[in-house]
């Protein structure tokens, strides 16, 4: 008991040390109008069910502030996988597998800019990711536009189970920016900007495409750049109730082109409750080389039907209630959302039915939540 | 071309937009004070409050969907502090 008293006691005074130390470095920084992210700290159970696809597990968040001057961030997020979907009893055999991913993040204020960096690794039996990032925003115009450009690198492991002799990787570059404008005192709007660029292996070494009904490995190009543009607002419509709307147009260098419609309503419900609600409709067209069933031979080859022209349609609701509430000192809340999804597919064949393709999928989240 | 030729009417529908309706002032001012930011700043105008469940309804659409990108400007806010 002592030891561990002690042991608190010494650990109490490192992180002082280091709040101190991170101060005083980073004092030259200036007076800051910004505020640092809230000290926070979030754990999850999170399941995902659809397509013969079960993946499930626990996450959790700490978000905590030193000297005032920076704020730190640590993640932790599993997936157990149990796979069986279309895609692998067609043609190999059902499998379970566990991804676990680490998120290290450092916030730092200068004046009226935040600045982030992080850095994240996942991994799993046959890939790994590593990467990281840079983000600033700044505050513009008194306050009422916040301008936001970020920057991400990450490189991937590919291999194959049983199969050493495959390897391969995969180089990410990200470029992104935005602006968020207060319109009214009730209302703002967001504009947002993402690049990104693929270079490598682009597919599944498992995946196999079809050619006059016979099926060989698929074949992606190894380069891919992709554009999106996300145009949002939310407003407040009296009676602590708000609404938000928000459309996203995609498109890249594989011809896939694709539209991403939202729109919610919150409203609280007393002091303690806040309910959420959403809908949300997404489309694309297929992929240049795509291709349910080849009738001839091409360079490039696939029958992922990520690529393929489908839609989707859900609809999800979170509920939110208050447990303990020390205003001022601290908060702690507890959340439950679901959402149902359907995916319907134009032109992905189930081989079994020879019909065309589609499923439904549950989404759930469990999760308490701590301002400090 | 197309986008050339949309330039002007995107340049001004953009300062009109910045500019606000009820300021025809040039340059325009921030006509939105702080202490009238309350309301932004309320938790219900942030449809991403919580960082863990907006990552984990990401990844389920990223993983299953050939779109991807401008989700969310990380490190973005609303100027509501």
């Amino acid at each position: 008991m002592a030891a561990t008293s002690r042991a608190l006691g010494i650990l109490k005074r490192l992180l002082g040390l280091a709040g101190s130390l991170l101060g005083g470095l980073f004092t030259a920084g200036g007076a800051k109008a910004v505020d640092l992210p809230a000290n926070r700290a979030e754990a999850m159970y999170h399941a995902y069910d659809g397509g013969g696809v079960q993946a499930n597990g626990p996450a959790l968040l700490v978000r905590k502030s030193l000297a005032d001057k920076v704020s730190l961030s640590a993640q932790y997020y599993v997936d157990m996988v149990s796979n069986a979907s279309i895609d692998v009893i067609t043609t190999a055999s059902p499998y379970k597998e566990k991804r676990t991913a680490y998120d290290l993040g450092l916030d730092y204020v200068v004046r009226d800019a935040l600045i982030k960096v992080s850095t994240s690794s996942s991994k799993e039996p046959d890939y790994s990711v590593g990467g990281y990032a840079v983000d600033v925003s700044q505050e513009v115009f008194g306050g009422m536009t916040t301008v936001s450009m970020g920057y991400s690198r990450a490189n991937d492991k590919v291999s194959k189970k049983n199969s050493p002799e495959f390897s391969d990787r995969v180089r990410h570059w990200q470029y992104r920016a935005g602006v968020s404008q207060i319109l009214t005192p009730r209302w703002l709007m967001n504009l947002n900007f993402e690049a990104i660029s693929d270079d490598g292996f682009l597919g599944s070494p498992y995946r196999v495409a079809r050619v006059f009904g016979a099926t060989v490995p698929e074949r992606n190009p190894r380069t891919r750049t992709s554009r999106s543009v996300k145009l949002g607002a939310i407003g407040d419509i009296g009676e602590r109730q708000a609404v938000h709307g928000e459309y996203r147009y995609y498109w890249d260098t594989w011809e896939i082109k694709a539209h991403t419609l939202e729109g919610g309503y919150s409203r609280y419900f007393g002091d303690d409750w806040l309910a959420d609600g959403f809908v949300r409709f997404y489309s694309q067209d297929k992929a240049l080389f795509y291709s349910d069933n080849a009738t001839s031979e091409t360079l490039y080859l696939s029958r992922n039907r990520q690529l393929g022209t489908y839609n989707t349609a859900g609809f999800g609701a979170k509920l939110t209630y208050t447990y303990k509430r020390v205003p001022g000192q601290y908060e702690v809340k507890l959340h439950g959302a679901y959402e149902y999804i359907r995916y319907t597919y134009k032109d992905f064949t189930d081989v079994r039915s020879n019909s065309l393709y589609g499923f439904n999928a549950s989404v759930l989240q469990l999760y308490v939540s701590a301002t400090f | 071309m197309n986008t050339l030729r949309l330039l002007p009417v995107i340049v001004v529908s953009g300062a009109a937009l910045l500019a606000g309706c009820s300021s025809l002032k040039w340059p325009p001012e921030p006509w939105v004070k702080p202490y009238e930011r309350e309301r932004l700043a309320d938790p219900v105008m942030n449809v991403q409050r919580d960082t863990l469940a907006a990552r984990h309804s990401s990844h389920v659409r990223e993983v299953r969907e050939g779109a991807r990108g401008a989700v969310v400007v990380q490190g973005g806010g609303c100027g509501c502090n």
